[in-house]
């Protein structure tokens, strides 16, 4: 098998006061997946994203993207390789027009002038918004600022996406946008979610991560009509939602 | 920043004092505070001068007086001080209407008013006729430290969203009966506003981490 893009090998980390979140977690993402990370709240999904890209550092195990350690003198390279939309777009837009924001992070790999510009379009173009590239973040609606978040990330080129929870707080047209520019996108992605629903949506392959450990790992038809794993864990399907009597995905 | 998104403060317009260069209207009014400042209290043609130089400034702005005029009540608490300053101050006194007042008081009031509106004035007009970002860029244009022009433009930009909460914070509050403005409730309010520091630090730490994520290493790309 080729060289998975995420490699995630026995990462066991607890946090400085003492509160150990994740107890030796494994996760191989291959290029071209969409992986739904599913788990209860407090399950480390959050810990295990913030490891992808060097921001905390393991306490035991490794992580490597595309064959590349998570460590020291790489985490420049694997910022850019692993993209993360944070959950609220508030935090991850913070300068004064649309066009700042996206620019930031290629900017700072190095692009400048027509490359960079390039790069911003592109981006834009691809979750719809290049219309808006001259806006402040802050007037722009919830569902907007979202698909800015994913701009900024897509404007590095990262070889995987990581969404941290991207259904939340919207509304179902801005879901459904979402859903589709991320179809339409050619790249891995890990979405960490509990919006089953549109993990069974977008995603052919889930993996459950429950008190610091990966307890299940398959076809999320599998993983959500699995009543015994989902009892065990805290997941629940909302109501009227049962992949069982649904067709095939989407 | 964008155009027609302005701040608060800001009055979107096109005249001359919009267009100038933002950096050469931070030094005009550093240049014109400092002077006024330093003008002795009792030259009263002088301010008179200052007063008409800046509101030729503002006419040529085009920026409606009553706009500046609402703008300027963040002046009052400054103009109790200086009404209290005849009554306190020591000194030969004098009566005005059968009250004592202390005379270098009455000189000092007056010339603190003076120098205090002109001074509100001249910032209010700045802010009324440059968008945030041009001010931020004015200052880098002249030399100041890198991460306090950084400081600057979180603060504008995290203005919104930190008002934003307080307002939430405070209809919660109102909607479970309690009337932010009554002093009985001020230990509660005083509680709700140490929670929002503490939210607005994680903030943030969010927000830097997300910085980091995309590669920050110190400077901001303009």
């Amino acid at each position: 098998m080729s060289t998975p893009v995420l490699d995630v090998r026995g990462l066991a980390y607890a946090y400085p006061d003492g509160h150990q979140a994740l107890f030796g977690v494994d996760l191989h993402v291959h290029e071209g997946e969409r992986v739904a990370l599913l788990g209860p709240n407090g399950a480390g999904k959050t810990t295990l994203v913030l490891h992808l890209n060097g921001i905390l550092t393991a306490g035991a195990g490794a992580v490597s993207v595309s064959g590349l350690p998570v460590a020291g003198d790489n985490l420049q390279e694997i910022r850019r390789r692993v993209g993360i939309v944070f959950q609220d777009p508030d935090d991850q837009l913070f300068l004064g027009t649309v066009r700042q924001d996206v620019a930031f992070g290629p900017a700072n790999l190095g692009l400048k002038g027509e490359a960079l510009e390039r790069r911003v379009r592109h981006a834009l173009d691809l979750v719809g918004m290049a219309d808006f590239v001259d806006r402040p973040p802050h007037h722009l609606s919830f569902g907007q600022r979202r698909r800015v978040a994913v701009a900024t990330v897509l404007a590095m080129e990262p070889e995987i996406l990581v969404l941290d929870e991207p259904s939340s707080n919207l509304d179902p047209a801005s879901r459904r946008e979402l859903a589709d520019i991320l179809r339409s996108l050619d790249v891995t992605v890990l979405m960490v979610t509990h919006d089953l629903p549109y993990a069974y949506e977008l995603c052919p392959r889930s993996v459950v991560l429950s008190d610091g450990v990966v307890v299940a790992d398959g076809t999320t038809y599998d993983v959500l009509t699995d009543d015994a794993l989902m009892a065990a864990h805290r997941l629940e399907l909302p109501f009227g939602f049962d992949p069982r009597v649904m067709g095939a995905r989407p | 920043m964008g155009a027609g998104h302005g701040h608060k403060l800001h009055f979107h317009g096109h005249s001359v004092i919009h267009r100038a260069p933002a950096h050469v209207k931070l030094l005009a009014l550093v240049g014109f505070m400092l002077t006024v400042v330093a003008t002795p209290q009792d030259w009263y043609a002088v301010f008179a001068a200052y007063a008409v130089v800046l509101l030729t400034v503002v006419a040529a702005s085009r920026v409606p007086p009553l706009y500046l005029a609402r703008r300027m009540v963040i002046e009052v608490p400054f103009v109790m001080f200086a009404l209290l300053v005849p009554f306190v101050a020591a000194g030969p006194r004098t009566d005005v209407l059968g009250v004592s007042l202390s005379e270098p008081g009455l000189v000092a009031a007056g010339a603190l008013l003076m120098k205090g509106t002109l001074g509100v004035l001249a910032s209010l007009t700045l802010a009324a006729t440059t968008e945030p970002g041009d001010v931020l860029r004015g200052l880098q244009r002249l030399r100041m430290p890198e991460p306090l022009v950084q400081i600057m433009g979180f603060m504008i930009r995290y203005l919104d969203v930190v008002t934003g909460e307080m307002a939430r914070m405070l209809t919660a509050m109102r909607s479970r009966g309690c009337n932010p403005r009554s002093p009985r409730h001020w230990p509660t309010l005083a509680r709700s506003l140490g929670a929002l520091f503490i939210r607005s630090y994680e903030r943030g730490e969010r927000v830097h981490l997300a910085m980091l994520s995309r590669g920050y290493d110190g400077t901001i790309p303009r």
